[in-house]
């Protein structure tokens, strides 16, 4: 469509088709006053502020609701319009407090005068937290209003505090519609609504109940949606208008939101996501929304360094505890040393951490967390695609005309992610989603595949198996992309679709209606997470997952494709940085010898060639005395570890313990040496998010006490030990030498970063970035085949243990809870573990709701309280795994993939106790 | 409660469209829309409670609370409000010890008020069930509300 030419107040203007009279205007530098307007949301005209007047239109049409056409004329400045918007506003004054709105000295009147017209403290702008940044201001000094001629009736509605994020204050509410709106058409959350009608209409909730009854998420989209004073951030409301703000990037999972940090005083105010990027686009969650500063500035960070002495942790200087680890870590055997680093620092120090590994401990004994999510990915997809990572990106989510969730609780874990299969939905799109448990997902989903923990692999082939028979795979993508097919067919030859559905639980027609639903509807996606990887047989349900893509010619377009969604931060960036203990950056295997040959050119030193441990192997080294020294940074195994008694015990038995963390945590407990590192809003990096995406983590406050990033620490101590090369001056020196050595990362600089992420891979400083994987070929050539049979889980419920625990995480807490935990608002919202069991299972027990039970496994035993829940299927217990006080990783089995290497978390056979 | 519900719920689309038959039915059924209902239909149709809430609370017929024996009306229409209306409507609510909306707690008396029973001549109007009274004061208030015990 070509783009269209219209007139504004006799000025002639060319906008893009589709644009409304208002983005006209925008776009001529004309300001229109709105009220119920929202960028993000569909035009509403209910205020009817932005009226304009254009010819050969009766009326006065809105601005914010009209679509330009060729030609238009269009006037905003007559008296007709002045007079009307004038009346329009008195109306909407009569209802919200407005003696300081007309009074001319507003701008100069401070919170403490007397008022000389003796208004009411209440009813005052400047007694308000909006004062200054309310648009209700903005539009009542440009339409000019100095007295309301109506009388003004107080609403007198209780303040409502029930939530310690934000706080609802009606008395101030203008009826815009614009939080109930984000909050039904954007989050898809509806938890308020339009209550009662004419003059008593107000956003509220059924019934008026709690926001947490109803079903909120606290993600605050409805307070950064709101014009005036009525929705405030508690915690926000009276500090006034901010010093500067700093784009950055959120430190809680792998969407990799960008907030835009509220700076005063040298203290973080608030963090609101901003709306100018392909990520998040001015949505975030509750995390990233209202979590940030009290983590930051919380009083218990650790400010300088510490070390043991007698069993007590004595502060020390820099210099004392650096020298003293180097002296230690120096005197050890090559091989009885590891590092562990962290999926939550940045890229830069993963890098440093990894290359602090090779280089100056001289092995490969560096792994991070990864290993307990997405191992199975990285090993599946190389095996089948040739590189394990999401192939598409998050925005193309919402054009799917079919989204498969399966093993994901997206609203949860992934809750920006989750807007977007919204989006799909409201566009007309399919969602089939697999998960034991009810989800919010299975709420608006056509197709509920509830098919029991541990068996995805038969619930896929079956899957795979119908598309077959009916044909409805692509043959032509089979046959020109793909290699091996006959593999598949052979592994399908031994699945019977009744056998399936005797393992799965899923009626044979509900695979058949998914198959084809999967199969018909393109591009068609498949989201997954956790309840995918964390199994024994972890690797093969990816590939299965990569199979059911590649069988249907889902891949390399947009909208398509296999994405595992990563959970932390900067998992992604941590792997491909190299903190892995097979490969350097950017996935370079450790036994290539020309690869170690380049990186002995690049950094001067020989290396080992020997793959190093995986986490859960170094744990049992330490165990068995191999391993004596370990330097951990950011990482908590005793609560991310599973069977955690044995990563407590196993910690204790080393020689020499350096933790590097923001928090005292359960494992810097068991240390030596603590050293203190800097939160994400104190220094500059760049974390990768799921998608790829590398994007800026820049420093908005100053470092707390004597904290130090990552980066600078371990290089302070690489330095300390003699060793040439870690004399970096800051972190974008370290990406310019990543940029170097790691190929997908060629072409990504703090300085083109600076205007936004780039998708790697991006081999050269031209390259645009790769939004879509494998879209002419496999990075590995061929998308491969390979047989695939059924394993069960290792442990399943037998008369001993007779149910079958799984695990996972909550919206309200991150991991294992060191930080989320800092924060009141989460705690509120979550604060203590619970085992979810089915009604069924309850009255087996003779449990009652809220009742603490001893919840046992072979491994141990914890307390939690029982809730009753059909959510939970018949059989199956759920407890989150965030909570240092009743670690649901006691109870998991430490059962690994064999590929992979990745513990079953989702899987274990436990009983359920009276106490 | 669930066993009412259900068979109504399961005649129905699970799509928005079928909420207001369902809100109808359901009230139809129980008499009024307690918070129990509203989750049982929020679950099946996946829409959230307050939305329905919300729904329900725009139209006049649907009602919250349990209803009483007696459905007690007082027009408070133009015709009726310049006559007394108003008072009338006083003294109901001080005989019946609730506010309009409301349900006395032996659940014997509903107290509503309307916009305009079309009797305008006789007004000031209230009803009882279907009964009209007409050209009402606040004395004949007791009278009225006494011969429904
Ligand atoms: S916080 Fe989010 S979910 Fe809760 S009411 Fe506001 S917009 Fe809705
Ligand atoms: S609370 Fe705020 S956003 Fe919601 S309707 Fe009122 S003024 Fe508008
Ligand atoms: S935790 Fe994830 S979804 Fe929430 S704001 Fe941060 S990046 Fe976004
Ligand atoms: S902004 Fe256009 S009608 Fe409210
Ligand atoms: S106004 Fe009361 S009956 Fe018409």
């Amino acid at each position: 469509m070509a783009d269209l030419n219209l007139t504004i107040d006799g000025k002639q203007i060319t906008v893009k088709p589709g644009s409304t009279v208002l983005d006209a205007c925008k776009q001529a530098g004309i300001y229109i006053p709105t009220l119920c307007f929202h960028p993000d949301l569909t035009p509403y005209g209910a205020c009817r502020l932005c009226i304009v007047e254009i010819e050969k239109m009766r009326g006065l049409p809105t601005a914010c609701s009209t679509p330009v056409t060729e030609g238009m004329i269009v006037k905003t400045d007559t008296d007709q319009i002045k007079n009307f918007r004038r009346g329009v506003l008195e109306l909407i004054l009569t209802e919200h407090p407005h003696p300081c709105l007309t009074c001319w000295r507003r701008e100069r009147c401070g919170p403490y005068d007397i008022c000389l017209r003796n208004v009411d403290v209440t009813l005052r702008c400047v007694l308000c937290p909006k004062n200054k940044i309310c648009e209700l201001q903005e539009v009542t000094d440009f339409i000019g209003i100095d007295k309301v001629e109506f009388p003004y009736v107080y609403r007198n509605i209780p303040i409502d505090h029930e939530n310690t994020s934000f706080e609802r204050d009606y008395n101030l509410c203008i009826k815009c519609g614009r939080c109930i709106r984000v909050c039904q058409e954007i989050r898809g959350a509806a938890a308020i609504a339009w209550t009662m009608r004419g003059s008593e209409a107000l956003p509220g909730t059924a019934f008026g109940i709690s926001l947490k009854e109803a079903d909120c998420q606290y993600c605050g989209a409805c307070v950064d949606a709101c014009p005036t004073g009525a929705l405030m951030e508690r915690d926000r409301r009276w500090e006034g208008e901010k010093e500067k703000q700093v784009l950055t990037t959120c430190p809680y999972c792998g969407v990799g939101c960008q907030l835009n940090l509220a700076i005063k005083d040298g203290k973080i105010m608030e963090s609101v996501p901003a709306r100018e990027n392909d990520v998040n686009r001015g949505q975030a969650c509750v995390k990233g929304r209202f979590g940030i500063k009290e983590v930051v500035h919380s009083p218990e960070r650790l400010t300088t360094p510490l070390i043991k002495r007698n069993g007590k942790f004595e502060k020390a200087t820099w210099d004392e505890a650096l020298s003293l680890v180097s002296s230690k870590l120096g005197s050890y055997a090559k091989d009885a040393t590891a590092v562990l680093s962290s999926a939550k620092t940045t890229n830069e120090d993963n890098y440093v951490a990894q290359k602090f590994t090779r280089v100056v401990l001289g092995n490969n004994n560096i792994d991070h967390c990864a290993r307990l999510c997405h191992a199975p990915t990285v090993t599946g997809l190389a095996a089948t695609f040739g590189s394990g990572a999401m192939t598409n990106s998050i925005r193309e989510i919402g054009n799917a005309k079919c989204v498969f969730a399966i093993g994901t609780n997206t609203s949860e874990s992934h809750p920006v992610i989750a807007l977007e299969i919204k989006k799909a939905v409201d566009k007309g799109g399919k969602l089939i989603v697999g998960n034991p448990r009810g989800i919010r997902l299975t709420n608006f989903s056509d197709i509920w595949l509830r098919h029991a923990p541990g068996s995805d692999v038969p619930l896929l082939l079956g899957m795979c198996k119908v598309i077959v028979d009916e044909g409805l795979e692509d043959k032509e993508f089979i046959n020109s992309r793909c290699e091996n097919f006959d593999d598949l067919i052979g592994s399908l030859k031994n699945v019977k679709l009744d056998e399936v559905e005797k393992i799965t639980g899923v009626p044979q027609e509900t695979i058949k209606k998914a198959a084809r639903m999967y199969a018909t509807n393109k591009p068609a996606t498949i989201l997954y997470t956790m309840g995918i990887t964390q199994h024994t047989t972890g690797t093969d349900n990816v590939m299965a997952i990569a199979y059911l893509a590649m069988l249907t010619g889902n891949l390399g377009k947009p909208s398509s494709g296999v994405n595992p969604l990563r959970g932390q931060n900067n998992v992604q960036g941590a792997c491909d940085m190299g903190a892995l203990p097979n490969v350097y950056p950017a996935y370079q295997s450790v036994t290539d010898a020309a690869n170690k040959s380049k990186f002995e050119a690049a950094w001067g030193v020989k290396l080992s060639d020997k793959t190093g441990l995986t986490v859960t192997e170094m744990m049992d080294a330490a165990h068995e005395g191999k391993i004596k020294a370990m330097y951990i940074i950011g990482e908590n195994p005793p609560i991310s570890e599973p069977d955690a008694n044995h990563a407590v015990a196993a910690l204790r038995k080393l020689d020499f313990l350096v933790v590097q963390d923001i928090f005292m945590t359960e494992t810097a407990q068991e240390a030596d040496v603590v050293l203190p590192a800097t939160t994400f809003a104190e220094k500059v990096g760049t974390f990768t998010n799921t998608e790829r995406r590398v994007q800026m983590v820049r420093k908005a406050v100053e470092a707390v006490g004597e904290s130090k990033p990552d980066w600078q620490i371990t290089s302070l101590l690489a330095q300390k030990m003699g060793v040439k090369g870690f004399d970096y001056q800051n972190a974008s020196e370290i990406m310019t030498e990543i940029n170097q050595l790691a190929p997908s990362y060629g072409g990504i600089t703090h300085a083109r970063l600076e205007t936004g992420g780039l998708q790697w891979p991006c081999p050269n400083a031209d390259h645009p970035g790769t939004p879509i994987l494998h879209t002419n070929q496999f990075t590995r050539g061929k998308g491969r085949f390979m047989p695939l049979t059924y394993k069960p889980p290792a442990e399943l419920p037998d008369a001993a243990y007779p149910l079958t625990l799984t695990t996972g995480r909550s919206l309200y807490q991150y991991h294992t809870g060191t930080m989320t935990r800092k924060v009141k608002g989460l705690n509120d919202l979550l604060p203590e573990n619970l085992a979810e069991i089915n009604p069924a299972d309850a009255a087996k027990l003779n449990v009652q709701n809220g009742e603490m039970v001893k919840v046992s496994s072979r491994r141990g035993h914890i307390n939690a309280k029982v809730k009753i829940t059909d959510v939970s299927p018949v059989g199956v217990v759920y407890m989150n795994f965030h909570f240092a006080e009743s670690a649901a990783n006691i109870l998991t089995i430490a059962a690994i993939d064999p590929v992979a290497k990745i513990p079953e978390f989702k899987v274990c056979a436990i009983k359920i106790e009276k106490i | 409660m669930r066993e009412r519900i259900l068979p109504i719920l399961q005649k129905h689309a699970r799509q928005r469209e079928s909420l207001i038959p369902v809100l109808q039915e359901v009230q139809a059924e129980l008499g009024y829309l307690p918070p129990e209902a509203i989750t049982e239909i929020a679950q099946f149709l996946g829409i959230s409670r307050s939305d329905i809430y919300g729904v329900a609370s725009f139209y006049a017929q649907f009602r919250f609370e349990k209803q009483g024996k007696y459905a007690v009306r007082v027009c408070q229409g133009t015709a009726c409000h310049v006559r007394g209306g108003k008072r009338v409507l006083g003294e109901v609510v001080y005989q019946l010890g609730i506010e309009p909306k409301h349900t006395s707690p032996d659940f014997k008396y509903s107290l509503e008020t309307a916009a305009c029973f079309g009797a305008c001549a006789l007004a000031p109007v209230m009803v009882v069930d279907k009964t009209v009274y007409g050209r009402m004061t606040t004395t004949q208030v007791k009278k009225v509300l006494s011969q429904y015990p």
